[in-house]
């Protein structure tokens, strides 16, 4: 009786300070993301306060970023339709590359099959900024620089390459039912229309929504494309623009205002779709 | 047909050979006129289609192509300079030859060459195979048949297509070019159209590893650290995530989606705001050192990016922020598919828990998500992001070129290409950081059944 209780007993204890360290551990990691939203709420202006609570709270920052002025040009409304309208157009056409190249290399067999996945991960190991000015001539002796088609371009060109999550989950579909319907006499694009498609709807709304997400975070190909004309930014690279080391102090306030704005919606997307990411990138190893 | 196929696999030359012999006039002539063979007999469209895209780049060749070949060898002979205008009575600067568009249009001309000869080898394909179904006396399939077999046998070449032409233009082409651009010297003291450029051959490769200029100077240094970076990064996030996932794991701990989404969310938010904020607190006159010399528990600022030695510690630790939540979203599940009874017999022979944990855990997970960790080192050698946004690199030092002590070559790459507009460097330094996560990616993912039995999955 009382080797059950000291069991239980240690057990208590041992939960105790499981509790303990989850609390502190996710505070650490919560605070920063905490301190962003309420320094959005700020009233003082500044890059930092020697305080942690703010003495005044307003909604200025949020006006501000929808406001803009000669004194301040950042037109966040602007930067957010120039993202909405790249993601929306290069979402479309790279979810239609990603999932016809996965289907091809899944399920017909023709003999450039294994080299262009050989090709494809060979090219994936070059840093991909190596090529970022070449890719920049290119848009402009095509003459679209500084426009929104270069960007849409640019974010689903590679996405006949980003191909292996949904090749793994296409595996995963038994071949029996696509060769059931050959039999049946289906070419295989109605195979692919009818009977893919329809099955794979997770794996769908998974490409779907990374590549709607990517031109949110980047800021590098954008800031070499776009230069100085930041009527074109997107949201991610006038933000980061906003907060350069000159002028940090007078706009760190609308930067975090920005930042909540932005990243509510993207954090939204992605702890809805965690469990595909999760077997997106074990998938080559783990199956079923 | 497949006997010719399997031929033209193992000698191409053969088959052209055989071709040549056994086709009669039509197809001997579809050799040097394209589409000839199908036009005659009875292909009428796919004939027309193979000609005029032969014209066409025969057009293309004589009057531009070639002397865009011609360009790509001198890659411009005469720079920019001035020239006495006698109509004027003054000296005019006159433009030169701009080396950089002469490499890019000879690449660009190099591809349409390449892309033509694809064209040409499957017009000779074409050929014989109309010929000896006219033989056989089978009927040949017109236009409409070829456009309908694009949705049925020939699917991946219609699914293919738009991926691979943006591929080629916008990932290979530039690819090839700044690779070319390694072997040149195009640098911040060559800059178009001021300025030519020409081919060096292999002078920036040793420059950067074996000349002792500041430049080699810095790049072992720096290829040093990113490796040990690449080192703590992957294994610190990877162990402690593992521990993390295990604790939330534990069968007593209640809420358990709950803890998991607050510590995943530092990664929901997206880098640039997570990062620049961390940046920000942590900065000599961030928020973390005025509250700290408000409570009086210090009186000059940390150094966190500031001081070299500390700087690398900081971007490490901070990548603890968003790259144990990768780890425990990653392990929690494998985790929990551990037999429970290695566990408990290895409690009935008295193991305690760090030895069950060397024992059982680690190999079982690191066994399942090999290829994962290969991608996360590799990523690693790459995390871009991480740096750039959070030290930009810093502090920067005299003793490397155009670098800071937390950059990795990736980062230098960029600055060198950003900042300094040394392209010549700057590609060097990007194949050889392609060489290095090539070697290592394909000694050990070649090893993995994953990549040996990719069909046998299915």
């Amino acid at each position: 009786m009382s080797k059950i209780k000291s069991i239980s007993g240690k057990r208590k204890t041992v939960n105790f300070f499981s509790y303990i360290l989850l609390i502190v551990l996710s505070a650490i990691w919560i605070m920063p993301l905490f301190y962003v939203v309420l320094t959005s709420f700020r009233a003082e202006p500044g890059a930092a306060t020697p305080y942690f609570w703010p003495k005044g709270f307003t909604l200025k920052n949020y006006y501000n970023l929808f406001h803009p002025t000669s004194s301040m040009p950042y037109d966040f409304f602007l930067w957010f339709k120039n993202t909405f309208i790249v993601a929306v157009f290069s979402c479309i056409l790279a979810t239609f590359y990603n999932l016809a190249t996965a289907y091809v290399m899944s399920r017909l067999r023709f003999k450039m099959r294994k080299p262009y996945m050989n090709i494809a991960l060979i090219l994936g190991m070059f840093p991909g900024f190596m090529s970022m000015i070449a890719v920049y001539y290119i848009l402009k002796s095509l003459g679209i620089t500084q426009s929104l088609v270069a960007l849409v371009l640019v974010y689903s060109s590679g996405a006949g390459l980003n191909f292996y999550i949904a090749k793994g989950f296409f595996d995963t579909i038994p071949k029996a039912l696509d060769e059931a319907a050959w039999i049946d006499g289906a070419t295989k694009f109605q195979v692919f229309r009818k009977l893919t498609v329809p099955l794979s709807k997770p794996i769908i709304v998974y490409s779907t929504l990374t590549a709607f997400l990517a031109p949110w975070m980047d800021f590098i190909f954008v800031s070499v494309i776009m230069g100085d004309n930041h009527k074109k930014y997107t949201v991610a690279l006038g933000l980061f623009k906003m907060i350069d080391a000159k002028q940090v102090n007078q706009y760190f306030t609308m930067f975090t205002a920005g930042s909540v704005l932005v990243s509510i919606p993207i954090a939204l997307l992605f702890i809805s779709m965690q469990r595909f990411y999760v077997s997106g990138v074990t998938g080559g190893s783990v199956k079923g | 047909m497949d006997k010719l196929k399997k031929e033209s696999k193992t000698n191409i030359f053969k088959f052209y050979s055989k071709t040549f012999i056994e086709g009669d006039i039509f197809t001997k002539l579809s050799f040097i006129i394209m589409g000839l063979s199908n036009l005659l007999r009875g292909q009428i469209v796919k004939g027309l289609i193979y000609l005029s895209l032969e014209i066409g780049f025969i057009y293309f060749m004589v009057t531009t192509g070639v002397s865009k070949l011609i360009g790509l060898r001198t890659l411009g002979t005469q720079g920019q300079h001035m020239e006495f205008d006698e109509s004027r009575g003054i000296d005019i600067t006159v433009p030169g030859d701009n080396s950089m568009l002469f490499l890019l249009f000879g690449v660009s001309t190099l591809f349409i060459v390449a892309a033509f000869l694809v064209l040409w080898n499957s017009n000779v394909k074409s050929a014989i195979k109309a010929q000896q179904m006219k033989q056989a006396a089978k009927k040949l399939p017109g236009f409409i048949d070829d456009i309908q077999s694009l949705f049925d046998k020939n699917l991946h070449m219609s699914f293919l297509s738009l991926p691979v032409i943006g591929i080629l233009l916008l990932t290979v082409l530039p690819l090839i070019f700044m690779i070319t651009i390694a072997f040149t010297n195009y640098d911040h003291n060559h800059q178009p159209p001021g300025n030519l450029f020409t081919w060096v051959g292999l002078k920036n490769f040793d420059t950067i590893l074996l000349s002792g200029e500041t430049i080699s100077k810095t790049f072992w240094p720096i290829l040093g650290w990113t490796i040990i970076w690449a080192i703590f990064a992957t294994i610190l996030n990877y162990i402690l995530g593992m521990l993390l996932a295990m604790l939330i794991n534990r069968k007593d701990i209640k809420f358990k989606g709950l803890w998991r989404t607050l510590f995943v969310l530092s990664i929901a938010v997206p880098q640039f705001v997570s990062l620049l904020i961390m940046r920000n607190i942590l900065a000599d006159q961030g928020a973390l050192n005025m509250l700290l010399k408000e409570f009086g528990l210090i009186e000059k600022s940390i150094p966190f990016f500031t001081n070299p030695t500390l700087a690398r510690i900081s971007v490490i630790v901070i990548n603890l922020w968003i790259g144990i939540p990768h780890t425990l979203l990653i392990t929690t599940g494998i985790l929990m598919n551990i037999p429970e009874d290695l566990y408990e017999s290895a409690k009935i022979d008295g193991a305690p828990p760090f030895i069950m944990f060397f024992k059982i855990t680690l190999p079982y997970v690191i066994f399942v998500t090999t290829p994962y960790l290969i991608t996360q080192f590799i990523g690693n050698i790459n995390n871009f992001n991480v740096i750039y946004l959070l030290s930009a690199g810093g502090p920067n030092t005299n003793e490397y070129y155009q670098a800071g002590k937390t950059d990795l070559l990736v980062t230098w790459l960029y600055k060198l290409t950003v900042d300094k507009k040394d392209y010549n460097y700057a590609s060097t330094i990007g194949i050889l950081v392609f060489v290095i996560s090539a070697t290592f990616a394909l000694s050990v993912y070649r090893k993995t059944s994953a990549y040996n039995n990719e069909e046998e999955f299915q």
